[in-house]
């Protein structure tokens, strides 16, 4: 029963994968993006990681997303040219990709590791819900959580930066092509 | 259910974006497959919590899903800043910087 609901959610995962690469319109790729997202919350449930899991649907497939598709129906559907800047790279890149996967198998394989071989030990009960994360967040990991909304703070001022300025400068722009004009 | 399975799965998902972001051009393409490359490394995290049965590498995880949402948010205020100065979304063709 659990192989087939993790060979469910991994056929999922890496299906949605390559289709965000496969896909020639960005709007498809987010949508693809959005399967492979709640595919993998699915395989994060079999790991006990119930709270990842949840916040891995509400918050990237939910709130990250709609930010992309906003995004991509802005920018709209750019086509990507046929030319090859690099010789080869159609034929390079999957290639490269190829070796990256044999050598992290290689890896995997030749790992000294000795509790990547078993089922893990029996959880408590309560491992990986909101409670226990929750605990350790604000006791043992204080410090990362006030680093982590620090750090969300100085991306949210960041990218109203970067995207007011782009207007300020394209008005100084036309005010300076006005009186020439 | 071994944990090698969720491993190896993290690295199949980590080499599909890994691809994707040589092969693709648009920004916004590349960002997600980004974002395919951070789930890769979340799955692993919370893998090896499983394995060691210790829920520290969940917290990990969720950091670094924080860390990804500032990612998208500072990177997709950059794809509109380049938008608005009609700038190409090719990351080819943005070569400025190119010494």
């Amino acid at each position: 029963m659990i192989y087939v609901a993790f060979f469910a959610g991994a056929i999922g995962a890496v299906g949605g994968a390559i289709a965000v690469v496969a896909m020639r319109n960005p709007f498809y790729s987010v949508l693809a993006l959005v399967i492979h997202l709640v595919a993998l919350a699915g395989v994060f449930l079999l790991l006990y990681a119930q709270f990842i899991a949840a916040a891995q649907v509400v918050v990237y497939a939910g709130a990250v997303m709609v930010l992309y598709v906003f995004v991509a129906a802005y920018v709209g559907a750019a086509e990507e040219p046929l030319w090859e800047p690099i010789p080869g790279q159609r034929f390079l890149a999957p290639l490269l990709a190829a070796a990256l996967l044999v050598e992290l198998a290689i890896a995997i394989i030749g790992t000294g590791l000795s509790a990547i071989d078993s089922d893990g030990p029996t959880l408590p009960a309560g491992f990986g819900t909101p409670t226990q994360v929750g605990n350790l967040l604000l006791e043992r990991f204080l410090v990362v959580f006030e680093a982590a909304s620090l750090l969300l703070l100085i991306a949210a001022v960041g990218a109203v930066t970067l995207a007011a300025r782009s207007r300020a400068t394209r008005s100084d722009v036309e005010e300076a092509r006005g009186p020439a004009a | 259910m071994t944990v090698t399975w969720y491993v190896v799965l993290s690295a199949v998902l980590f080499a599909v974006g890994a691809g994707g972001v040589l092969i693709r051009r648009s920004p916004l393409v590349i960002l997600l497959c980004l974002e395919l490359m951070l789930n890769a490394g979340n799955l692993a995290l919370v893998a090896f919590s499983r394995a060691h049965g210790n829920a520290e590498g969940q917290v990990f995880a969720l950091i670094v899903m924080v860390v990804a949402a500032c990612e998208v948010v500072v990177g997709l205020g950059l794809i509109v800043a380049m938008f608005r100065r009609r700038l190409p979304l090719n990351v080819d063709d943005l070569r400025e910087l190119r010494g």
